[in-house]
């Protein structure tokens, strides 16, 4: 892998571009309104390297900034403080119509007075491409996204998938480097939702265009996404493969936003850094000692947070060196597996409540009854510590 | 108990059944309405029957006949008034509309400004204070400049109308730009647009509706005039309306109802116009 800051050489293939920086974001801050009381931070110093031939999503909760960064991106805003660079040039001060991405808007935005084909073409007619070859790319594009019959249609006789869709063809036909998507997918529903997930997947990979996706629906970035960068009130909490963020949250906002998840307090013994990454021995409030991972940021000596999934946990009899004990209150059935709710023991009397997800075997019956005092499992490794 | 379903579908009774108010199911209403358009169109249907009368009278029905079309139609006066009308008409409907148009691109594709109030109120002001007074205001200014520096003419009756016609212009453009969205040009900047072709292949076309409908209500508004004009106009600028008016003074007659037919009949065809091009645009 190439190193993050290296400027890419730009007229090499893609083969060997794959891995270099395709959009470097360096300490940009954009502040919109002035005055100390309406002005509003959107961004606060937010640093990114987003790879070439990547699928990258911003996923975060509504008004986290997500729409700015790729406003800023594309050349709609200006950043107030910060770089942007595309594979190693400048593009602060470039208008949008000279920035060679694209944006999917949210709502579409197409030209209500062209047909289907006139707005795929409308990018490569504004290049000054000669016609023959304009034609030629609609005509590839709309078989790409599967609306060859539909090319003389006005755009508002299309349904929301099919306007997605030439939406999506209008953005990609200038092949553009850098293809920006701001929440594509929201207005559809659930069935066309996942069809387009895996569509969408698959011109990534036929096009070798890199993909900046915004969400905030946190299953459909963890499905798409080769990285994820979570954002949350104007920063960047952690990037980091789908896997990364869901087994190895660093932050508690990140635990709590993606998947279910317990948090406990504990007591930071002693670190050790292994090639697996750093891990550190942690005292739970029962006096258990386990093996957690270290988040890559920096981390308070003394009480700390940790956090496991549900499904990284197990049930054992109480006593017996469990982790933690407690009782059973609830038993929540989901047909692949079924949730238990635990009140846990605590100092005070109220620890707190855990669950225990348990995948369904066939045949066998829910053996535990509420009320039941039961030890929770933790093994070395499913624990891992928060930095806040 | 009362049952609901029972009562709503009782033979010979009204349906007795909570529905959703309906203006159109009120008493009275169909009687309203008839009433108001009686009020609003007997007047024309009578001027256009009596426009086809034979006979000199207006309120005496004797023969159909075209004859009142033919002198009007050879009738000096009313062709150089009408032809008048159409060159102020004209003149005044392209300025405005040019002039209401940067006004709406200004007030809605701009970052707001201080002061943005002050202009709508300033482009506004002829709706808002009383045409006579405009009038008077303007009739003087004039006298005042023609006294300078000795230069007469048409011109001053033109700017005259462009300046009332302005707001007129500006509203429907206005309105349509608003209901425009901002991202189709921005979208288009996004694919390679300078800010010029933005404006040609999307701003424009787009707006052009309320472009149309802001000149025809300009141009109708102009040929209508008569206060500012009354004032305004110098000897041998009489508009149509205001040679209709002197005709008046002489009494009423069918020459005067067919001259109205045709000024209604032009804009019908504008109306008709609008609503097409609106249709087609949509
Ligand atoms: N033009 C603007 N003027 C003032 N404040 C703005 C402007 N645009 C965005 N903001 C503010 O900046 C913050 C981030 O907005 P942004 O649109 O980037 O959020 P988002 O993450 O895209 O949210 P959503 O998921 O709801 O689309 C919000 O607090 C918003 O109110
Ligand atoms: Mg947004």
């Amino acid at each position: 892998m190439t190193g993050d800051g290296a400027a890419a050489d730009r007229t090499a293939g893609r083969s060997d571009r794959a891995g270099a920086a395709a959009i470097e974001i360096r300490r940009v801050r954009k502040v919109f309104g002035s005055g100390q009381e309406r002005a509003v931070v959107a961004l606060d110093d937010v640093s990114l390297t987003i790879r070439d031939n990547e699928f990258f999503t911003l996923l975060g909760p509504s008004g986290c900034g997500k729409t700015t960064l790729l406003r800023l991106i594309a050349g709609f805003e200006q950043p107030t403080a910060g770089e942007i660079l595309l594979f190693g040039s400048h593009l602060e001060h470039l208008p949008p119509h000279r920035r060679p991405v694209n944006t999917v808007f949210q709502q579409y935005a197409l030209f209500p007075h062209m047909t289907v084909a006139e707005n795929i073409g409308f990018g490569l007619m504004m290049q000054g491409r000669p016609k023959r070859e304009i034609d030629e790319t609609v005509r590839r594009m709309l078989a790409l996204v599967r609306m060859d019959d539909l090319a003389g249609r006005r755009t508002d006789q299309l349904s929301g998938g099919q306007q997605q869709r030439v939406a999506l063809a209008r953005a990609l036909a200038p092949h553009p480097k850098v293809l920006l998507l701001d929440e594509p997918l929201s207005a559809l529903d659930l069935k066309l939702r996942k069809e387009m997930q895996i569509e969408l997947k698959r011109l990534q990979h036929e096009t070798g265009i890199t993909f900046i996706f915004v969400t905030h629906d946190q299953e459909e970035a963890l499905t798409m996404s080769d990285r994820i960068a979570v954002m949350s009130d104007g920063a960047i909490l952690q990037v980091g493969t789908p896997r990364e963020i869901y087994d190895h949250p660093a932050r508690r906002f990140v635990a709590d936003f993606i998947g279910e998840i317990n948090i406990l307090p504990a007591e930071l013994l002693e670190t050790r850094e292994a090639s697996g990454g750093a891990s550190a021995r942690v005292r739970l409030s029962s006096g258990q000692v386990r093996l957690a991972r270290l988040p890559d940021g920096p981390v308070a000596a003394g009480r700390v947070n940790v956090a496991v999934r549900p499904e990284h946990a197990g049930l054992q009899p109480a006593g017996e060196g469990a982790a933690l004990t407690g009782t059973l209150s609830n038993v929540v059935y989901f047909g692949t597996g079924t949730h238990y709710h635990l009140e846990l023991d605590g100092p005070g009397g109220e620890g707190g409540r855990f669950v225990v997800e348990l995948q369904n075997r066939l045949g066998a019956g829910a053996d535990h009854a509420i009320g039941a005092r039961l030890g929770i499992l933790l093994t070395d490794g499913s624990l891992q510590v928060l930095c806040d | 108990m009362a049952d609901r379903t029972l009562q709503t579908t009782a033979p010979g009774g009204k349906p007795a059944g909570r529905r959703p108010f309906d203006l159109k199911r009120q008493t009275g209403f169909s009687e309203i309405a008839w009433f108001c358009l009686f009020v609003l169109y007997a007047p024309i249907a009578v001027l256009i029957v009596f426009s086809f009368n034979d006979n000199r009278s207006v309120t005496l029905w004797t023969e159909f006949s075209l004859r009142w079309y033919r002198s009007a139609l050879n009738n000096q006066g009313i062709q150089n008034a009408a032809m008048i009308s159409l060159q102020v008409g004209a003149v005044a409907t392209l300025v405005s509309t040019f002039f209401a148009t940067l006004a709406a691109l200004a007030t809605t594709r701009n970052e707001r400004f201080r002061g943005e109030g002050l202009v709508y109120a300033v482009i506004n002001q002829p709706l808002m204070i009383p045409e006579i007074v405009t009038a008077v205001a303007t009739l003087a200014l004039f006298a005042l400049i023609k006294q300078l520096t000795g230069v007469g003419g048409i011109g001053y009756l033109m700017l005259a109308h462009t300046v009332f016609c302005i707001p007129f212009a500006y509203m429907p453009i206005r309105a349509r730009l608003e209901d425009m969205n901002l991202t189709l040009e921005q979208a288009a900047a996004d694919l390679y647009a300078t800010p010029l072709q933005v404006f040609r292949r999307i701003t424009l076309p787009l707006m052009m509706p309320g472009i149309v409908a802001g000149a025809m209500l300009a141009f109708v508004v102009s040929f209508d005039d008569v206060i500012i004009t009354l004032m305004v106009a110098g000897p041998g600028e009489t508009t149509l309306p205001i040679y209709i008016f002197g005709q008046m003074r002489r009494g009423i007659t069918p020459e005067t109802n067919a001259v109205s037919t045709l000024i209604v009949l032009l804009s019908v065809v504008l109306v008709a116009l609008l609503f097409f091009f609106g249709k087609r645009r949509r």
